[in-house]
């Protein structure tokens, strides 16, 4: 393999990673502080013990994404050089802004989060989990910043030294694609909590046979909180979604065409639902399309033209001169564009059912319902990472559209070895943390809050074989 | 002074605070095997930490983040340049940053001890490598007409950098002990004491020997600033006055010291580059510099105006953290890592 192919595998392999971890964490850091908001003001403990158990889940969460994103800090420079270099003027400024605002902030009061129950006073301590769920909303919202620069580059111009220069600042912050990309990420953050809690409390239910009463109504009323929070969420998250599609049709045509497999432009366009393609001959072999359903989505009316491949790579061809400027994988995106939204509209659908169901206390007895809701847990990971890599694949082969290629982007002295060794070394880390990370989220997840009173401790310290609660709370 | 050296100095800051803070929880991840007998010793030196090593890390976040929004080509020469060291670096940094939330959470004595190991190596290869890297820097390095670095990863083992190298990891362990000293208590503060005693000597064996090498292989000496000489003085005085703190058991003021010495130290070698950022050992046309690397006056305006802003208020509220967690943590304390 080239050093290409490896540094964009490296970095799809460690992006993707990153952000299984992310979007719980912005999520559910917001639900936990409202449980810890709703256990202050009325003083039910109840809310108390969601908040520890699911704070719990949530700090094992947190330190995944925390030390994966330094590499995503780190690998600009030392994959991408040129790109660094290329765009640092403005590619910079939102990523020291987003330590400098958001990480310092997220790290120190979780920190004191973590260790200040007994220093602080109920209300700073509630306000330290807030400032900690704010601040990592607000860390996504500078690395979209940066993002958005690369999907549709505003408030620069080239300089004479051939490097892309800030000249806006303000231009770069209200970038139209941050103020859609933004929403629909942190809107995915929740949906991700929501079906997070709601799987993980249906899982509780379905094994609750031995627990106490109190115990299976707090897991019940976690469910709830989890499945409203979600079916909102989630239709927010489409909204934006769909809003970004038509933004798409004007500043990334080659993305939208890709996502949706269209090779020639058709006024109106249809939708595709299933195609087989073949990407040497650019045209479909098999190709199962809704007429006129592709126009509608993409301009809220009937009519319209959507251009296709073919079209937008002859266009560039005239713009930027001869190359080839499709997507390197069609299947990927156009497969990554349908998990995406069809596990949205399913999510969407098992919240309306689940909020019907979950009226009263019977649901605990529907079992389809609740193995239904400890499967749908995998449904948010689905989407969120098909929407980045429709999002990263489908600007290919440009790195900041209509800018600068990717081939362009390298670092020129790393060598196919050093990439290697990298490459190999990441993902054997990363896949020897999944192992511990996943270990101890079940377990936590099976057996904390097995009973009420000091619940958390006494259930870690049964687990663990031990007589006493040092595990968890120490004495 | 115009914006260049400005930023130059608030990089210079933001690595000092990074060294300061994260240097004394290097240290304390690194004498973790040693310092501590039972396992609730053990609890009580990370949770001694616990609170407050994910901020100090932040420091490094952002020194790299404003490296990069201030001077690109310092970031990406810099980066693509120290390739696998920084590979190792980020290893280290994943490894620690998770051991911390995962150790306690388990209780098998394997899960664990793997863990504790994972903290030690996690501290002490960043303890290392950092001072490698920085001592390269002052040394000058293989940068060619493209601002690339074309030496191989070896030629950065040389001497002159793993002194450097063994300068900050000495440094930082008699840091971290005088941290663990203001924070633990009984049986276990007596044996860090017995650590400190002899600690300051590589600390000052290394560092006598980093400063004579330095003569030689990097222009250090070559012309005197004020800046570089204040720089040397307050670096010496600081640490002889940890001798003295340490003989005298005033641990707090050693702390002190210590800390004096590393932003001395710091300040020292960015004085000695300065205007440069890296120099090039291929000629000193290649040298990257505070004009030839920077962002454009625009870029630097506005970081400027969103540095001078938040650096303050982030101190306050770290400086408020270290107030409320001040307290010796004893065989009584709550422990959540």
């Amino acid at each position: 393999m080239d050093v290409l192919t490896l540094a964009r595998l490296q970095f799809g392999v460690t992006t993707v990673y990153h952000f299984f971890f992310v979007p719980l964490t912005i999520g559910l850091a917001i639900l936990v502080a409202m449980m810890q908001t709703f256990h202050v003001a009325t003083g039910n403990e109840k809310f108390k013990r969601m908040t520890q158990f699911w704070g719990k889940l949530l700090l094992i969460n947190f330190a995944m994404g925390v030390v994966t994103g330094i590499v995503q800090e780190f690998q600009f420079g030392m994959n991408w050089s040129e790109y660094s270099r290329f765009v640092g003027d403005i590619f910079g400024a939102p990523l020291a802004i987003e330590a400098l605002l958001a990480f310092f902030i997220e790290s120190t009061f979780l920190g004191l989060w973590i260790f200040g129950e007994e220093k602080l006073s109920k209300k700073v301590h509630l306000a330290t989990i807030w400032l900690v769920a704010i601040s990592s909303n607000l860390s996504a919202f500078w690395i979209l910043v940066a993002n958005s620069f690369m999907q549709n580059p505003v408030g620069y111009h080239i300089a004479a030294s051939g490097r892309a220069e800030m000249t806006d600042f303000f231009a770069l912050i209200t970038n139209p694609n941050v103020w859609l990309q933004w929403p629909h990420v942190a809107l995915g953050g929740l949906t991700t909590a929501g079906f997070f809690i709601a799987g993980v409390s249906a899982y509780r239910l379905l094994r609750s046979r031995k627990t106490s009463v109190e115990v299976r109504e707090t897991f019940r009323m976690s469910m709830r909180l989890g499945l409203a929070a979600a079916t909102v969420a989630v239709l927010g998250t489409m909204i934006f979604g769909d809003l970004q599609g038509q933004r798409m049709a004007d500043t990334q045509p080659m993305k939208l065409a890709s996502a949706e497999g269209l090779w020639n432009a058709e006024s109106p366009a249809g939708l595709s639902m299933f195609q087989i393609g073949d990407e040497d001959a650019r045209t479909s072999i098999i190709n199962i399309r809704i007429p006129s359903l592709l126009s509608l989505l993409t301009f809220h009316t009937p009519g319209g033209q959507v251009l296709g491949l073919n079209d937008v790579q002859h266009l560039y061809e005239q713009q930027y001169g001869p190359g080839d400027y499709t997507p390197p994988a069609i299947w990927l995106t156009y497969w990554s564009f349908r998990a995406m939204v069809g596990s949205g509209m399913l999510m969407f659908l098992i919240g309306l059912v689940g909020l019907w169901l979950g009226r009263g206390k019977k649901v605990i007895a529907r079992k389809w319902f609740l193995m239904a809701l400890v499967g749908a847990i995998v449904l948010p990971y689905l989407a969120n990472s098909t929407g980045w890599i429709l999002t990263e694949m489908g600007r290919q082969p440009w790195i900041v559209q209509g800018l600068m290629r990717i081939d362009q982007a390298l670092s020129p002295n790393v060598g196919v070895v050093d990439l290697l060794i990298t490459l190999i070394g990441f993902t054997l880390v990363y896949g020897a943390l999944a192992v511990a990370d996943v270990y101890l989220l079940q377990k936590y997840a099976r057996s904390g809050m097995s009973d009420g009173g000091n619940a958390d401790a006494i259930a870690m310290a049964n687990a663990a074989g031990k007589p006493d609660g040092l595990y968890l709370s120490g004495k | 002074m115009d914006l260049q050296t400005l930023w130059f100095i608030l990089i210079t800051v933001l690595f000092s605070g990074f060294f300061f803070f994260e240097g004394f929880d290097y240290g304390v991840g690194i004498l973790l095997p040693f310092i501590s007998k039972a396992d609730q010793e053990r609890r009580i030196v990370i949770n001694a930490i616990g609170p407050v090593w994910d901020g100090n890390e932040v420091w490094l976040l952002t020194a790299g983040g404003a490296m990069f929004a201030a001077f690109p080509n310092w970031y990406a020469t810099m980066f693509s340049g120290f390739y696998l060291a920084l590979f190792l670096i980020l290893v280290a940094l994943i490894a620690r940053g998770v051991a911390f939330e995962f150790r306690s959470k388990d209780d098998h004595s394997g899960w664990r001890r793997l863990w504790d190991w994972a903290i030690f190596f996690g501290s002490a290869i960043p303890a290392l490598l950092f001072g490698v890297a920085f001592a390269n820097i002052v040394r000058g390095m293989a940068i060619d007409a493209r601002m690339n670095y074309v030496g191989t990863f070896f030629d950065l083992l040389n001497p002159y950098a793993l002194l450097g190298g063994l300068v900050t990891l000495t440094l930082f362990i008699l840091h971290g002990a005088l941290f663990l000293e203001m924070k633990t208590d009984g049986a276990l503060r007596e044996r860090v004491q017995a650590v400190i005693r002899v600690a300051w000597i590589p600390v000052l064996v290394c560092v006598l020997g980093f400063l004579a090498f330095s003569a030689v292989q990097t222009d250090m000496f070559a012309t005197v600033t004020v800046v570089k000489f204040v720089a040397l003085a307050i670096a010496v005085v600081a640490l002889l006055s940890v001798i003295a703190a340490i003989r005298v058991k005033r641990f707090g003021l050693g702390f002190i010291g210590t800390g004096v010495a590393i932003i001395a130290t710091v300040a020292l070698l960015f004085s000695t580059i300065f205007p440069r950022v890296m120099p090039s050992s291929l000629g000193a046309a290649f040298d990257l510099t505070i004009y030839n690397a920077s962002s454009s006056q625009y870029t630097l305006q506005v970081m400027t105006v969103v540095a001078l802003t938040l650096v303050p208020i982030v101190l306050a509220y770290q400086a408020w953290s270290y107030w409320i967690f001040r307290k010796r943590l004893t065989t009584q304390s709550k422990l959540e890592y």
